[in-house]
């Protein structure tokens, strides 16, 4: 059962309705990968504003050796276009690895050939940035069906 | 002074110079983070100014190299668009556009606009920020008519 407690959002130990929602809670875990430390303060800070502990990656390699060192992430936010790895690449192998996490691509290209070819590297919805509070809200409602 | 600040940011509105993006900033400003939009629009002008230079000295070759220059502006108009400067925002979509056609002097013109457009909005936003420490805290962002 996912429990939205004083505005932040929590998920239960069971997918049974619990007398006190605070047992046995973890918060849910997000990576914001971006080249542009801007949009990474921001999407950070919007998704911390929703109780998510948030860390971030410059780019799709760094992203990859965070999830080989063992980290594991609720949901990713990947930009698309990044130096050393881009955000179709990184999707591409963070798959391949088993990664089952909610990858969220992010672009400022509003294309939808681009937006697609994104998506069909294994992305689970992908959205135009900057992120806004509707757009996080919509993704974390997703992720909320995921985790049930 | 809250009135002061609240008719700054009505005219920044309506003079176009910032969207909605920026009110979607100042939502995020809480007790915690009380300066989060000033934070944040520091951070632009400081990690722009290299993209500014960028542009600059890309600007100087002969011939142009449009797909470099494309991508600085692509990263340019990014950020902007992230702290909401609007103006900003609109040279940066033209400037791609010439680069788009290979129009060099559409290029060089543009930039020279985009630069003023910059410049004046960061004078803006230092009286803004400037007030808005005066005033002290709101209770929530204020939304522009």
């Amino acid at each position: 059962m996912v429990v939205y407690l004083a505005g932040k959002m929590v998920i239960g130990s069971s997918k049974k309705v619990v007398a006190d929602p605070i047992e046995e809670v973890r918060r849910i875990c997000a990576l914001v990968v971006d080249d542009d430390p801007l949009v990474r303060r921001i999407h950070g800070m919007l998704l911390a504003r929703y109780g998510l502990e948030t860390e971030a990656a410059e780019n799709g390699k760094e992203a990859i050796d965070l999830f080989l060192s063992g980290k594991t992430f609720d949901l990713v936010l990947m930009d698309m276009e990044m130096p050393v790895m881009d955000g179709l690449q990184a999707t591409q192998r963070l798959r391949g690895m088993g990664v089952s996490s909610m990858i969220v691509g992010v672009t400022a290209r509003g294309l939808e050939a681009e937006k697609e070819a994104f998506m069909a590297t294994g992305l689970d919805a992908c959205c135009v940035k900057p992120l806004n509070a509707e757009a996080v809200i919509s993704v974390l409602d997703e992720l909320a069906k995921k985790l049930l | 002074m809250q009135r002061q600040l609240a008719n700054m940011k009505q005219s920044l509105f309506d003079q176009g110079y910032l969207d909605e993006q920026f009110i979607q900033l100042e939502e995020l400003q809480d007790d915690a983070n009380p300066n989060f939009v000033e934070e944040v629009v520091t951070l632009y002008y400081r990690d722009s100014a290299r993209l500014i230079q960028n542009l600059e000295q890309a600007l100087e070759k002969n011939p142009l190299d449009f797909g470099k220059l494309d991508s600085y502006m692509h990263q340019f108009k990014g950020s902007s668009s992230s702290i909401g400067a609007k103006r900003v925002k609109i040279e940066c979509t033209q400037f791609r556009e010439y680069c788009r056609t290979g129009n060099a002097e559409g290029c060089k013109k543009t930039f020279q606009q985009l630069k003023k457009e910059y410049a004046t909005l960061k004078k803006k936003l230092e009286v803004y920020f400037q007030v808005a420490r005066q005033a002290g805290p709101v209770e929530k962002a204020c939304r522009p008519k």
